[in-house]
């Protein structure tokens, strides 16, 4: 059966805004592909580890070395807002 | 000589090195193509005329120097666009990308252009490669060269159009759950997803990190074979790159089929697929076997799990790598009161439905309370479907099923049921989440004259055996047919 | 607040001082100009990707080391994610529940007691951007928009939590000086708090005194100086434990330390900030640190601060000298020399613990600056040990020398403080003091010793302080005794 999940929340945590009816339709859509995702629930897996990555590698490292930045005109060439070099954004709500 | 757009990467370049043909006139052919066939199919999104032209010429004067780069000198080859080109717009079929001209290249196409490759453009693909028609494309669906009332398949929908079409003589598409060899199946030509972490992912705008995979698509096994040791090789940029030595691509490409141990997967190879997909399915296997393969039927169990897995693990990935498209840095911005307003609707707007759904989807996976029954038991059932395939791979060389369950679908005809969408992919995640090499070979057509394609698996690093295989494959189904809209007196 | 414990945690965020930031080849640099010191990995580009600094690992294993922690031999990267403007790809990578280091500790001296502070773990991660508010009223949410700059994004970080250890804001500032100097004595940060180099966020809580259960904390950010690390905390204690005396309750939130106002403000809260869906970051592969790792990066540690300290105190010193001596920029050293060169330890020690902190204090400049030299403490040393200066003028002498008028010598002959040794010119001076002083003289011959101080005290007056107390009381008590 469907699961039954918190859109609205979860749209929330996605930076998502989206207005009621299309929660509405994304729930019945949404419960629909995890009742199918779910089934992954079904079979055991006690003390199997879980994959991460498909081949077994470890210490993929750089050596500390420096490569010339971009210019900044590369860096700010798409900015959608800019101001004095830097890019520029409306009044942050959230302290971080 | 036959239009050169039609020739595959090996003819052509016999006749560049004999002189019969040079890049200038090879890349005119392929964009005079591209002139007629894209009315039709919509499959670039960008068609990079003089950048080709002036790429061809470079190709033919270190010719004439005497400066011969290999296999993909002076070839035309097309770029799924979401592989980023420095200087070339860039847009993953995004809204939220629209006009995004990116620094940088992605090491494939530094790797191109060091072969001396001309690229022709960007092609089509499902909005930031999440689908299987490339109808999720906000500059509109491509359409399939043997039918345009059909999608091509996707997510690298264009890509495998334009070489089916003959708007280019090959490219390159990425395979996240089969976004190369679906669409290959779709459209008759050859795809095949390398072994993950064989192709450097730099450049490569990310859909599911620890799935994505870059490949070739070509209208032969050799061609694909030549195009993928050219790309593959480690990458400095790319943390998850392969450092060992390379499989050698064509090393047995004519070894044939004679004493090769082909399992044929249950989960994949009976039910939900499509009769005439199945006939011809199994018709391929009866000539391997006819041919000296030694045929096994294997049960995969939890390779009957992978969808579901699938569509957990990758959501989950990309829904932190989507997180950087907020309106700050680049691309759409949509104003807002604040910050926070501004990147809820630059997202909202920015990002197509089925990118809202993927997102969402894998936010709630990984989050408090849910990551355990779902994203956590998604990474252990992938366990399985790689054990399992290992042990699999110690009794048969290849394993093999049908790539897609139906041949191409009429646009339109799933866009309503994600989830009938997704079962385009049955046969084709397994690979992804286990992080073998997989190809697609078109093995003949249905009644309605549309490709069938014959998926071949291998064991990590097992490129060598995979094109013999698919190499075998292709010498016994015998398929030369092209779609209409590639034969001259249409294309006329 | 009698009746109350505090119970304090401290989570410091060190940047690392490699050449290159940690997951791209731009040059980790500060001051230059906004979003000159970027690339696509750095500004969270599309298709760009992470690639670890091994420099970057080498250190963070020195400072798990340093602090005594388990240096784990497989560990993870995760992905943190949460929409911050200043965090490229709105996630940040960071270790959660495989860090590299665990289960340190940090040993500090409190009031001349060892005291030990347990460290939970030590992990490695990147830093932001940086959001500047504009139209600023210092409340950001009242500010008209933000800026960023993209120049810090990517420099490692590495982040040491503390256990809940400590029970005072003295003692969290000595804990933050402590691993200040550890840092820095490891040489993989410049660790300045100004330029946020070394950053200190304060879990606080308060409880009944003696009791064995922890009060809802509060985590207070925005603290760049030890000082106001120690105002903040010691703040909002006072906050907590009034809120709680008068009946209130402490919430859980994270409050902002206002330097201005000496408070602590509560932060708008970020929504679901508890939600940061962890998970592995598939761009990177694991970390394996195996032994011979280990052990390359643990013979390359430098002499730490501790064992340092634990050295001078062999020499005959305190615990709080030595602490002193250990925390102060170039006093260790110079001691240590000024030692070697001959100098009693004890008045090394108490010389350099006492004028010269004052004076550096005084002039809020460094010890490199004076006149000062580890040589002039040795022969200041042996010139008291001469007789040639009392105690007292050691003190001038040593006060010239850092005002920079020359060597002890030069000083004590330019200010005229050498001691009368020459016993001729003192006897007589010895003579006329008891000439003076007839009747206190018939009283010692009459065995009352009690005059004897006073006469002392007219003589060394008539020297000018010169004479050798020793020397002027023998004379005395000869001299009027013999009649
Ligand atoms: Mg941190
Ligand atoms: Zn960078």
């Amino acid at each position: 059966m469907p699961i039954d999940i918190d859109v609205a929340k979860v749209a929330r945590l996605a930076r998502l805004a989206l207005d009621p009816e299309e929660l509405e339709r994304l729930q019945g859509q949404l419960g629909a592909i995890l009742e199918h995702a779910a089934r992954v629930q079904a079979l055991p897996t006690e003390g199997v580890p879980p994959t991460s990555h498909p081949l077994p590698m470890v210490n993929a490292f750089r050596p500390d070395e420096v490569r010339p930045p971009l210019a900044r005109e590369a860096v700010l060439s798409q900015a959608p807002d800019e101001a004095g070099g830097y890019f520029r954004v409306p009044p942050i709500l959230e302290q971080g | 000589m036959s239009d050169p757009a039609d020739l595959t990467i090996g003819a052509a370049g016999r006749a560049l090195r004999s002189g019969d043909l040079s890049a200038a006139e090879l890349t005119e052919a392929v964009l005079q193509r591209a002139a007629i066939t894209e009315s039709h199919l919509h499959a670039y999104l960008v068609l990079d005329q003089d950048g080709a032209r002036a790429a061809a010429a470079a190709a033919d004067a270190a010719l004439a120097r005497g400066e011969d780069r290999g296999p993909l000198h002076g070839i035309p080859v097309a770029l799924k666009d979401n592989m980023v080109t420095r200087g070339l717009e860039t847009t993953c079929s995004s809204q939220i990308l629209a006009g995004y001209v990116p620094p940088y290249d992605a090491t494939v196409v530094d790797r191109l252009r060091a072969a001396g490759a001309v690229i022709t453009g960007k092609t089509n693909l499902d909005e930031f490669a999440m689908g299987s028609s490339t109808e999720n494309s906000a500059y509109g669906p491509t359409r399939n060269p043997w039918d345009t009332d059909r999608v091509p398949g996707g997510s690298s929908g264009g890509a495998a159009a334009v070489v089916a079409a003959g708007s280019a003589l090959a490219a390159l598409g990425s395979d996240t759950g089969g976004s190369i060899r679906q669409p290959a199946a779709l459209c008759g030509v050859v795809g095949v997803k390398p072994t993950y972490g064989l192709v450097s992912r730099y450049g490569l705008v990310a859909f599911a990190s620890s799935l994505d995979q870059i490949g070739p698509i070509t209208r032969n096994v050799a061609d694909a074979a030549d195009l993928l040791a050219v790309i593959a090789g480690y990458d400095p940029d790319d943390a998850t790159s392969y450092r060992g030595d390379l499989p050698a691509m064509a090393g047995s490409l004519d070894a044939g089929p004679d004493g090769l141990r082909v399992g044929v997967v249950e989960e994949l190879s009976g039910e939900g697929i499509d009769p005439e997909v199945l006939a011809g399915f199994r018709g391929a296997v009866e000539a391997l076997a006819e041919s000296g393969a030694t045929i096994e039927e294997l049960s995969l169990p939890a390779a009957g799990y992978g969808l579901s897995a699938y569509y957990l693990i990758a959501p989950a990935e990309a829904s932190a790598n989507l997180a950087r498209f907020d309106g700050v840095r680049y691309g759409l911005r949509v104003d807002g009161a604040t910050t926070e307003e501004m990147m809820a609707r630059t997202r909202a707007d920015g990002f197509g439905p089925e990118v809202q759904r993927r997102i969402l989807l894998g936010t709630y996976a990984l989050s408090a309370g849910y990551y355990d029954a779902f994203y956590g038991q998604a990474q252990k059932v992938r366990t399985l479907i790689a054990d399992e395939f290992a042990r699999a791979f110690e009794r048969v060389d290849v394993l093999v099923s049908p790539t897609s369950p139906t041949t191409a679908f009429r646009l339109g005809d799933r866009t309503d049921d994600p989830l009938a969408m997704y079962l385009s992919d049955v046969c084709a995640v397994p690979a992804n989440l286990a992080g073998i090499p997989a190809a697609s070979v078109p093995v003949g057509l249905d009644e309605r004259g549309l490709p069938i394609g014959f998926q071949v698996m291998a064991p990590a690093l097992g490129e060598e055996v995979l094109f013999r295989a698919a190499a075998a494959v292709e010498a016994l189904a015998g398929f030369r047919d092209r779609p209409a809209l590639a034969t001259s007196e249409v294309a006329a | 607040m009698t009746g109350w414990e505090a119970v304090i945690g401290l989570e410091t965020h060190v940047e690392l001082a490699t050449r290159s930031k940690m997951f791209c080849r731009c040059p980790v640099s500060f001051g230059e100009d906004p979003n000159t010191v970027c690339c696509p990995t750095c500004l969270g580009l599309p298709g760009a990707l992470p690639v670890p600094n091994e420099t970057a690992i080498d250190y963070i294993i020195r400072i798990g080391l340093a602090l005594d922690c388990t240096v784990e031999e497989h560990s993870l990267f995760h992905r943190k994610n949460y929409f911050y403007p200043d965090l490229p790809k709105n996630y940040q990578i960071s270790q959660y529940d495989v860090p590299i280091c665990v289960g340190g500790h940090l040993d500090i001296v409190m009031d001349g007691e060892h005291r030990r502070v347990g460290i939970t773990r030590v992990h490695m991660e990147e830093d932001t951007g940086k959001s500047l508010h504009v139209g600023d009223s210092g409340r950001i949410h009242e500010a008209a928009g933000s800026l960023l700059d993209f120049n810090r994004s990517g420099v490692p970080l590495v982040e040491i939590v503390t256990e809940p250890d400590l029970r005072s804001p003295e003692e969290a500032r000595t804990y933050a000086r402590e691993l200040q100097a550890l840092i820095l004595a490891l040489g993989v940060s410049d660790a300045r708090l100004e330029e946020g180099s070394m950053r200190f966020d304060a879990n606080v809580s308060v409880r009944p005194a003696g009791s064995g259960d922890y009060g809802t904390r509060a985590e207070i950010k925005n603290m760049n100086s030890l000082r106001s690390l120690e105002r903040a905390i010691a703040y909002e204690i006072d906050r907590q434990v009034k809120l709680v005396e008068g009946g209130g309750e402490v919430v859980q939130e994270t409050r902002h330390w206002d330097e201005g106002d000496g408070r602590t403000h509560a932060m708008r809260s970020k929504e679901e900030s508890e939600d940061y869906r962890y998970f592995q970051e598939p761009d990177l592969v694991p970390l394996h640190v195996d032994d011979a790792w280990r052990e390359r990066v643990r013979a390359s540690l430098p002499e730490l601060p501790q064992a340092r300290r634990a050295r001078l105190e062999g020499l005959g010193i305190d615990a709080v000298a030595a602490a002193t001596l250990v925390a102060g920029d170039g006093l260790a050293g110079m001691f240590e020399e000024a030692v070697a060169a001959g100098a009693d330890p004890r008045a090394a020690a108490n010389w350099l613990t006492g004028e010269v902190v004052a004076h550096l204090r005084r002039t809020d400049g460094d010890l490199a600056a004076t006149g000062l030299e580890a040589g002039h403490l040795a022969e200041l040393d042996a010139m008291v040990r001469d007789g040639k200066l009392s105690a007292t003028a050691a003190k001038d002498v040593l006060a010239g020398v850092l005002a920079g008028e020359g060597s002890p010598a030069a000083v004590a002959e330019g200010r005229d403080l050498i001691q009368v040794t020459d016993t001729a010119a003192l006897e007589a001076e010895v003579e006329a003091v008891l000439a003076a002083n007839a009747d206190a003289v018939s009283k010692i011959r009459d065995g009352d010793m009690k005059p004897v101080g006073f006469l002392v005290g007219q003589v060394m007056k008539a020297t000018g302080g010169k004479a050798d107390p020793r020397q002027v009381s023998e004379l005395v008590r000869a001299k009027a005794a013999g009649g």
